[in-house]
């Protein structure tokens, strides 16, 4: 029986061992903990067949820093449960030392400390390192993308996703399924489409007039003598929670039933594994994977979790592979008459000072950004603090980003897409480059209106349900909407319309009265027409005129009552 | 657009043909204009005409979590030798959305329609079989003004 231990150190050594011991830049602390003999012997292949999982990219080519959330709150039976469990807790779970390179990579803290240890994560070029060597140890694999992959970068913006089909097109990706990929817009994803060596996989992607199937549900891989099913689901909020004005002819939704019996008819064929490639998010993922019945592997995405070892539901395993190009999962699993036998994990770190970066995949991200190079690399000031966005409330980037907001478009109060996608920034230049990567977006116009406080409390609420509903099918991943200007109180617990009290204006203490209208400034607005500046303008703008961004501090004007 | 596409999707559902009288029209010719509209309860009380309602097996209600267009939600149920079917929308003005007959030649007893939903609320199936068994399907349905998923 494998320890909970050994999934992470077979992780660390696969990461180390991959790179072909290229320690070229590898700290000595690294070296030291990360390469042990035993490590190394726990990386043996295991079984028929070995599914390579990467998702929520968010078309991070290059290596980031990413700070892993302090606040990941489960509601009702995902209370405590995976992946809500971080820092300290997180550790002792899944007996990670503090301030090991696996802490470093999966938990929050001292994240700055180790950030300048450890170095920056993945890059595409590492990752292509990694999938090679994986593909040469084992022939008999599946390469898959679950999606975000498309969006989340200048370059990816520039060339409206097709500097992210080159690359996975030059990976070997197999099959795909998608969430920010519609963003731009229906035309746009056939034209990528039809670029693509591989199907982009939605069993719940469906004609909006005619509720027929839209997209291939599956697709069935033949590999070693195995006939593996790998079935698309495809994010089912997609016209809630972005803008269904880009891609009209569609619906999603989670669609259980659909799910069934698309399962249902890859058994009746006779394949010898489900797969289940799935960008619901990883609490949906759970509910389903205990309702929808012979699905054998779940490859999760959308809530960029990093969940270091499978989690088990009925005899679904449910694989969770983090973001932003820090971690590829690799699943080895032996496949005997028809059934899932066993099953070894690896959740890799990619490390990109470890691992050795693949010339030809390096040559293509250069090629991708050359046009751009100046435009990326210009500094527009510097941060004395930590900027981080992720965790179920405002972070610092976006603090940064409301502040921008409200200055340059004279507003009381900001609000700020709850998304999960978005690297950190460690103290130190801050560049283009970064300004996109938390805010690229083919809805980046910053709109200024009039709210009343009435209307306020209803967003707030609307969006706290999206989160916090206890039952995950009606929770829509993401985090709460960001404020600027205004504080409040939530209970994540309690009912829809009962979670947030304590509305206040901070310009002037005041408690925002609901008949009061509110100057109101943001952006991604799921509205068509939406009119204004594009946010890393207002970003850009803002941060030049300080030139410094001090530390911001440690108190919030967020309360949360648990 | 949308009427024609609502018929056409009825139309395409076995046995629909025959009925799918909307119930506004009917639940106003019964009761005067000055009358409050009838509640949810009160719709699915009339139309089990003394039968005790049960929830359970029988009946499959199929609509999404969550709404993608408040406008025109797409529900569908499966009522497997029902000879009528009562489409209720708790949470709405008027919560009688559509009854549905099946006469003893259907195919199969199932329905699609679209209907419009005013908030977050239950919808519910009641199907009534030749046994006299009265039978409820209930799901939430949620209408959001949408949020910002990552």
């Amino acid at each position: 029986m494998t320890t909970r231990r050994d999934f992470l150190q077979t992780g660390l050594a696969a990461s180390a061992v991959l790179a072909g011991l290229g320690f070229g830049n590898v700290t000595r602390a690294l070296a030291q903990q990360a390469l042990t003999q035993d490590q190394l012997l726990q990386f043996d292949g295991f079984g028929n067949l070995t599914l390579i999982h990467i998702t929520d990219c968010h078309a991070h080519l290059k290596p980031v820093w990413f700070r892993e959330p302090d606040t990941n709150i489960g509601v009702g039976e995902a209370a405590g449960r995976v992946p809500h469990v971080v820092g300290e807790a997180f550790q002792k779970l899944f007996g990670i030392a503090p301030r090991s390179p696996e802490a470093y990579a999966l938990t929050y803290p001292d994240f700055v400390d180790l950030a300048k240890t450890y170095g920056r994560m993945g890059g595409f070029d590492r990752v292509a390192t990694v999938v090679k060597a994986i593909r040469a140890a084992r022939p008999d694999s599946i390469l898959l993308d679950g999606g975000d992959t498309w969006h989340g970068s200048y370059t990816s913006l520039e060339t409206r996703g097709e500097d992210m089909v080159r690359v996975f097109k030059a990976l070997g990706s197999e099959a795909m399924t998608a969430h920010w990929e519609f963003t731009f817009g229906t035309e746009r994803v056939k034209e990528l489409v039809e670029m693509m060596d591989q199907p982009l996989l939605g069993a719940n992607i469906f004609d909006a007039e005619w509720d027929e199937p839209a997209f291939e549900p599956y697709k069935i891989f033949e590999k070693g003598g195995l006939r593996v099913a790998v079935i698309g689901q495809a994010f089912p909020y997609l016209p809630i929670a972005n803008p269904k004005w880009m891609f009209p002819e569609y619906s999603f939704g989670i669609r259980e039933e659909r799910m069934q019996a698309v399962v249902d008819e890859v058994r009746a064929d006779g394949v010898d594994l489900v797969v289940m490639l799935s960008h619901n998010g990883f609490d949906v993922d759970h509910k389903m994977a205990g309702r929808v019945k012979g699905i054998d592997v779940i490859l999760s995405g959308h809530t960029h979790d990093a969940v270091p070892e499978p989690v088990l539901v009925g005899k679904t395993i449910i694989i969770a592979s983090g973001s932003h190009g820090k971690f590829v999962s690799r699943v080895d699993l032996d496949v005997q008459g028809g059934k899932m036998a066993g099953f070894r994990h690896k959740l890799i770190q990619i490390f990109s000072d470890v691992i050795a970066p693949d010339a030809d995949m390096t040559a293509l991200i250069d090629e991708i950004r050359a046009p751009y190079a100046d435009k990326l690399s210009e500094v527009v000031g510097e941060t004395e603090g930590l900027l981080y966005r992720r965790g179920n409330f405002n972070g610092t980037w976006d603090d940064l980003i409301c502040d921008a907001i409200m200055a340059e478009r004279d507003a009381e109060i900001a609000l700020s897409p709850g998304v999960r996608w978005g690297a950190s920034l460690i103290p130190g230049p801050i560049t283009r480059e970064d300004i996109h990567s938390v805010t690229s977006i083919t809805y980046g116009q910053v709109y200024r209106n009039e709210m009343s406080g009435e209307t306020l409390k209803t967003v707030m609420e609307d969006v706290a349900d999206n989160i916090f509903n206890a039952d995950p099918y009606y929770q829509q991943g993401g985090d709460m909407v960001r404020v600027g200007g205004l504080g409040y109180t939530i209970d994540p617990n309690a009912e829809m319309g009962n979670r947030i009290s304590g509305m206040t204006l901070l310009r002037d203490n005041s408690p925002i009265d609901p008949a009061r209208n509110y100057v109101v400034a943001g952006w991604a607005s799921v509205n068509e027409g939406t009119e204004g500046p594009q946010i890393w303008d207002v970003v850009e703008s803002h941060i030049r005129k300080l030139g410094k961004i001090p530390a911001l501090g440690e108190t919030s004007p967020i309360t949360v009552k648990q | 657009m949308n009427s024609r596409r609502r018929t056409m999707l009825v139309a395409g559902a076995a046995g629909i043909a025959l009925a799918g009288l909307p119930l506004r029209v009917l639940a106003q010719a019964a009761a005067p204009a000055a009358q409050p509209e009838m509640t949810a309860d009160q719709w699915v009380a009339e139309f089990a005409g003394g039968a005790e309602v049960t929830d359970g097996d029988g009946v499959t209600l199929t609509a999404p979590e969550i709404a993608e267009n408040g406008n025109t939600v797409p529900i569908s149920v499966d009522a497997p030798g029902a000879t009528e079917i009562l489409l209720v929308a708790s949470g709405n003005p008027v919560p009688g959305v559509a009854k549905f007959t099946f006469g003893p030649l259907a195919g199969n007893q199932a329905v699609s329609t679209r209907v419009r939903l005013a908030k977050t609320q239950d919808v519910m199936a009641i199907a009534k079989f030749t046994d006299g068994k009265v039978v409820r399907a209930k799901s939430n349905v949620k209408v959001t003004i949408g949020g910002c998923g990552g």
